[in-house]
């Protein structure tokens, strides 16, 4: 049987009166690469949030690997959104990645090891980008900036990658190759893939979730226009990131 | 001026006390403007006004008044911050004003004559004590020590704060000791600069070397560096020609800052216009 890597039990959040999720219920598989789509302000990124332990859940519980997420924290690692991120910070990218190599609390005089220093050098290989080890952030595309970032992600050596939109603003060549990455990283990890890329869910991964505030779908990724329109069923509400998105209406939820 | 300053104390303070401000600038002022915390760093050196009227009022060190008040207001702006429900730049706004008044109307209580206020509003380096300069010395101390030591994570927390939290790294008293350390860099430097200048020296030092440097850890030395001319080229100035320290220090760093922007204006242009020939030559070259 296999382990569940994580699990989601009638999790709510609210920011002020705003539920930004209601009593989602969700497992995750070890080894399962999972996409979540939903409209803007869906709860998507509260999830990744909820499922990290930075985002104080109303209701509900999450566990990682059977156990709170307290003392499972060294065992995820995080892709933010590239909006988020301060692109002007004067530092390069071989030094974001090391940051990756921090371990928890407060060492006096924490320096990085050679031991780290030869971890980052082979992740920055691993994704593509040892050359730019030495290039400030502020001068790479969005393409080598998420690179960076999942690189930065994979050198806490995690078991468990989320990743919230690694593929909004980032060229079709950069896109393609972030995919493959992830589904080569996929056989030694589970990965939890937020994204708007509707195309890219159904081609790559292996479950998809649904997220409209509530988890209103969660099962086989392919995404047909049957699917689309049974999953979306109304008109096209808005458009982001160049992807129309629909209001998704009430299903059947899992628990 | 230099026969001066080894003949008189108060040079020596001055002196002393412009190498100080000049380190916390370096250090707290790269990180003020990373991490774009400018107007709450002026919004607690405002506050810091109570401090001062109060010290008068009750007879004690006014300095004292301003570091006890400027602690409580970076702490009061964290906390009413971190937990929502009012914009930040109202609460700054409030406590800002709020400071500023109370300095006033403590003032108004004393009996007799009110003090002059003007050292504290504008800064008089040359007028710097050995009790001031003692409690710049401590300040300067802890808040080179506090960053130098945990120096990495100060860098991952300001890069990405979430990230570093994921990370098991305690945000929060980063966060609330980051306050702390602004309180303490605006108590150091408003005996140099004064409450209403205090903003200047502590970012355009930090603007200009970020127009010089793009390594985080080069900025704050030189910072540091620019600081200690501003500081020091202000003092001298300001002695040969009796006219206000403060003011005269922080019109040579924004100028500084201005001249600096413009040349690396000119550079850019330059850079840009040399890659667009270069690209025409070998297109005609084509």
């Amino acid at each position: 049987m296999r382990k569940k890597a994580v699990h989601v039990d009638n999790l709510t959040v609210y920011y002020g009166q705003t539920a930004a999720l209601a009593g989602v219920c969700l497992d995750v598989y070890e080894g399962e690469y999972l996409g979540i789509i939903g409209p803007n302000g869906g709860g998507k990124t509260t999830l990744l949030k909820s499922i990290l332990g930075i985002n104080p859940s109303t209701k509900g519980t999450v566990e990682i690997y059977g156990e709170p997420i307290a003392g499972k924290r060294s065992l995820m690692g995080y892709v933010p959104q590239f909006a988020a991120m301060n692109k002007a910070f004067p530092i390069t990218v071989f030094e974001v990645v090391l940051t990756g190599r921090i371990k928890s609390g407060f060492k006096p005089f924490f320096h990085y090891t050679e031991k780290d220093n030869e971890i980052v050098a082979d992740l920055l290989k691993k994704v593509g980008i040892s050359d730019l080890s030495e290039r400030q952030i502020s001068q790479l595309s969005g393409g080598e900036f998420q690179k960076m970032l999942i690189a930065r992600a994979l050198a806490v050596k995690p078991r468990l990658l989320l990743l919230d939109e690694p593929t909004a603003s980032v060229d079709a060549v950069s896109r393609e190759q972030i995919y493959h990455l992830l589904e080569e990283l996929n056989k030694e990890m589970t990965i939890i893939l937020v994204t708007h890329d509707l195309l890219a869910v159904s081609s790559y991964v292996g479950r998809l979730a649904c997220l409209n505030t509530k988890l209103v779908y969660h099962g086989e990724p392919e995404l047909t226009e049957e699917v689309v329109n049974h999953l979306y069923g109304c008109a096209v509400d808005l458009i982001a990131h160049g992807v129309p998105h629909r209001v998704l209406k009430d299903h059947q939820e899992e628990c | 001026m230099l026969d001066a300053l080894f003949k008189y104390q108060f040079l020596q303070n001055a002196f002393w006390a412009g190498i100080l401000a000049s380190i916390v600038c370096g250090l707290i002022g790269v990180i003020i403007v990373e991490r774009k915390l400018v107007m709450m760093s002026g919004g607690i050196a405002h506050t810091a006004y109570g401090g001062v009227g109060l010290g008068y009022l009750l007879g004690f060190e006014p300095i004292i008044g301003a570091f006890v008040f400027s602690i409580c207001a970076a702490l009061g702006i964290g906390y009413i911050n971190k937990k929502g429900g009012a914009q930040s730049d109202v609460v700054i706004g409030l406590f800002w004003s709020i400071g500023m008044a109370l300095g006033i109307f403590f003032i108004a209580l004393m009996p007799g004559y009110p003090p002059d206020l003007s050292s504290y509003l504008f800064g008089s380096i040359l007028s710097v004590t050995r009790f001031d300069l003692y409690l710049m010395i401590g300040l300067t101390l802890i808040v080179v020590f506090v960053v130098v030591v945990f120096f990495n994570h100060w860098k991952a927390y300001l890069f990405d704060e979430e990230f570093a939290a994921i990370l098991g790294v305690n945000t929060t008293i980063l966060e609330y000791g980051l306050l702390i350390l602004v309180a303490m860099t605006v108590v150091v430097l408003i005996r140099v600069v004064g409450i209403i200048l205090v903003i200047a020296l502590l970012t355009a030092p930090a603007a200009s070397a970020g127009l010089l440097s793009s390594n985080f850890r080069n900025r704050m030395f030189y910072a540091m560096l620019l600081g200690i001319i501003f500081c020091l080229t202000g003092m001298w100035i300001s002695y040969e020609l009796n006219i206000a320290s403060g003011a005269t220090i922080v019109i040579l760093s924004v100028l500084c800052y201005f001249s600096l922007y413009i040349g690396h204006m000119i550079k850019n242009k330059t850079n840009r216009s040399l890659r667009k020939s270069l690209s025409e030559m070998n297109e005609e070259i084509k």
